[in-house]
């Protein structure tokens, strides 16, 4: 029983993480149709710039800010000099987005050295909360708080707001979108932003969860992709569920039987593409 | 393609002797360093042409394609180390692996198309890395597999020369290119390319879409295993990273630079590739930043790739003077008027 309590927990905190990655993946896809590889890659750049922001300042929250505005001007720059011109052209973009992968981590790896480095949480939350007989850490309570928020600020935004409104009709119909006078370019670059700014928020949680090293974004890409496949690409209901089921599969099957962890994902994903091949919550496909 | 004439047919022939003397004739002189790249590139021509198959000549934009590749080199791998099996126990294994999995895979992949497809792909060849990097048991985890034995064929030859392992190289990626020059030629291939350009046309033909989509997919996942066991025997030693994203991006990188749908394109892509990634890696330790400046231009400039390009200058020579031809008319009005 306590395992089952103690591992849902963990699960439920890693959903939170997975959550905060894979909404912005999300997004991009959903205005966008670009499959992000660079997502992870932006994840790390927030946990980096984190990291620089909590050393010298010793302020949590400041860091947080620093690394999501940092790393959703770099998305916003990307989308405008570099991925704006191959609208429409997958197999061009994957290229692309691939591309600034590795040259980001590769700047990464000339600046931060190959060490692994640790972001202090902030010191509030890193006490053990006693709740009967079992223990439960604060920080991940505190994770889960924020994806929480950012879960409904972004649902807000999305479904009530007028900047929803403009990219639900991007979404649905980019052209006649534009017959109707919304610069979707605009939109779409400010869609990357977003996406790379909760990518950059999402790193600085994760680096103080774990660590920061180089070789991390590509460890969490597999399964943010895994989310957003499950959930269904470019729907905000997918991400959670999505991030839900991979990270109690994760977390469980990790626990039980460790050498397996990425490939037991492997299985939902069949069973899901086999059922519904855009995922649970996504649109129909149409054509590359 | 269709009509070729005998301009067309010279160049051909040119180019044909030319590609026979370098690869043929020029490695016992060249220096061995050399003769290694160009090994590589052999094996990397298998699996570019191989992927090419899928996104040239059926429209499956597959990145996953490294997962079949590295499933070939790590069963060879490990039959040739672990139990000591020889050259063809070890080739007919990867390969049934290889094709054996992509029958697996291909049942549900091939449920999504487009962009789904993509990510698809993508996504299941990273649970396949993931698989390989923690199974510590049987793959070696991070530590990966080595001291891999090259096969001797029983015909005493030193194998661990690298012009000789080039040789028997050259002699696979003969037999691997003709097999696939035979299959793009055959009423299956012209059905393939039919499926690409229209599968609704193909449907209403009679055509069996899915099962040709199906085939090609084994195929492709075959050839990427043919790849992988002379990777194995080639490195001596495969590792995680044989199966990552980086794998998997790379050999995509290949397909494209060359020009998808050409087959031979997709070969100059991995001889362009494997030596630039090891000449830039001797000069600069930042060789990754070149490569992901490549990337961005490959991905910027050329959408058609090396063949493709050319193929449209030839195009272009060959093209008559239309005067309802659009570029044409532009021209004709820039003439000034006589009044």
């Amino acid at each position: 029983m306590e395992f089952i309590i103690i591992q849902s927990y963990n699960a439920l905190s890693y959903a939170a993480l997975l959550f905060l990655l894979a909404a912005g993946m999300s997004l991009i896809f959903g205005v966008m149709k670009i499959v992000n590889v660079s997502h992870g890659t932006l994840y790390l750049t927030g946990g980096y710039i984190g990291w620089v922001v909590v050393r010298q300042t010793g302020s949590f929250f400041l860091g947080l800010l620093c690394a999501s505005i940092g790393v959703g001007l770099v998305g916003m720059a990307a989308e405008r000099f570099l991925l704006r011109d191959l609208q429409g052209q997958p197999p061009r973009q994957m290229l692309m987005t691939f591309g600034i992968a590795i040259f980001i981590q590769d700047v990464l790896l000339l600046i931060f050295k190959g060490y692994a480095l640790s972001l202090k949480a902030p010191a509030w939350t890193d006490v053990i909360l006693k709740v009967g007989e079992y223990r439960f850490y604060a920080y991940r309570l505190f994770m889960i708080g924020m994806a929480v928020l950012v879960l409904i600020v972004l649902w807000y935004v999305y479904d009530k707001t007028r900047y929803g409104a403009m990219v639900r009709a991007v979404v649905n119909n980019r052209e006649v979108a534009m017959g109707l006078g919304i610069n979707a370019n605009r939109v779409s670059q400010y869609v990357f932003g977003l996406g790379a700014l909760l990518a950059g928020f999402a790193g600085v949680f994760g680096c103080a969860f774990t660590a920061i090293y180089p070789g991390m974004d590509f460890q969490v890409l597999p399964l943010a992709f895994v989310v957003v496949i499950l959930g269904g690409m470019g729907s905000l209901k997918g991400a959670v569920v999505g991030s839900l089921i991979v990270a109690f599969l994760d977390n469980f099957l990790k626990a039980l039987w460790p050498e397996i962890s990425y490939f037991s994902l492997f299985l939902p994903m069949a069973i899901i593409l086999s059922i519904r091949p855009t995922g649970l919550f996504g649109k129909e496909a149409t054509g590359l | 393609m269709m009509t070729m004439n005998a301009k067309s047919r010279s160049w051909l022939l040119i180019n044909l002797i030319t590609v026979t003397v370098v690869l043929g004739l020029l490695p016992p002189v060249l220096p061995e360093y050399l003769v290694l790249l160009m090994t590589q590139s052999l094996i990397f021509c298998i699996v570019a042409m191989s992927l090419d198959l899928l996104m040239g000549y059926t429209g499956l934009v597959s990145l996953g394609h490294a997962a079949y590749f590295a499933i070939g080199a790590y069963t060879t791998a490990i039959l040739s180390t672990r139990y000591g099996s020889g050259f063809a126990v070890c080739l007919f294994s990867s390969i049934g692996m290889s094709a054996g999995l992509a029958a697996c895979i291909g049942l549900f992949v091939l449920r999504a198309v487009g962009v789904y497809f993509l990510m698809i792909t993508l996504g299941i060849a990273m649970c396949f890395w993931g698989l390989i990097f923690k199974w510590n048991s049987l793959t070696g985890g991070e530590n990966g597999i080595s001291a891999i034995s090259r096969p001797d064929l029983g015909l005493h030859l030193n194998m661990l020369d690298p012009v000789t392992f080039y040789y028997l190289m050259l002699i696979i990626f003969a037999i691997c290119f003709v097999l696939m020059l035979l299959l793009i030629q055959s009423p299956f291939g012209k059905t393939l390319v039919g499926t690409r350009d229209s599968e609704s046309r193909m449907r209403v033909l009679g055509y069996n879409v899915w099962l040709h989509k199906y085939l090609a997919y084994i195929i492709a996942g075959g050839f990427a295993g043919v790849g992988g066991v002379f990777y194995a025997y080639f490195n001596r030693f495969v590792g995680a990273d044989d199966s990552s994203l980086y794998r998997c991006m790379e050999v995509f990188l290949m397909v494209s630079i060359g020009g998808r749908g050409t087959l031979v394109g997709p070969g100059i892509g991995a001889f362009l590739i494997t030596f630039l990634k090891n000449i830039v890696s001797v000069y600069t330790k930042r060789w990754v930043m070149v490569m992901a400046v490549v990337y961005m231009l490959c991905a910027k400039y050329t959408p058609m790739g090396i063949m493709g390009y050319l193929k449209q200058l030839q195009k272009k020579g060959e093209e008559r003077y239309e005067p309802d031809n659009e570029k044409y008319r532009s021209s004709r009005l820039e003439v000034p008027r006589a009044d």
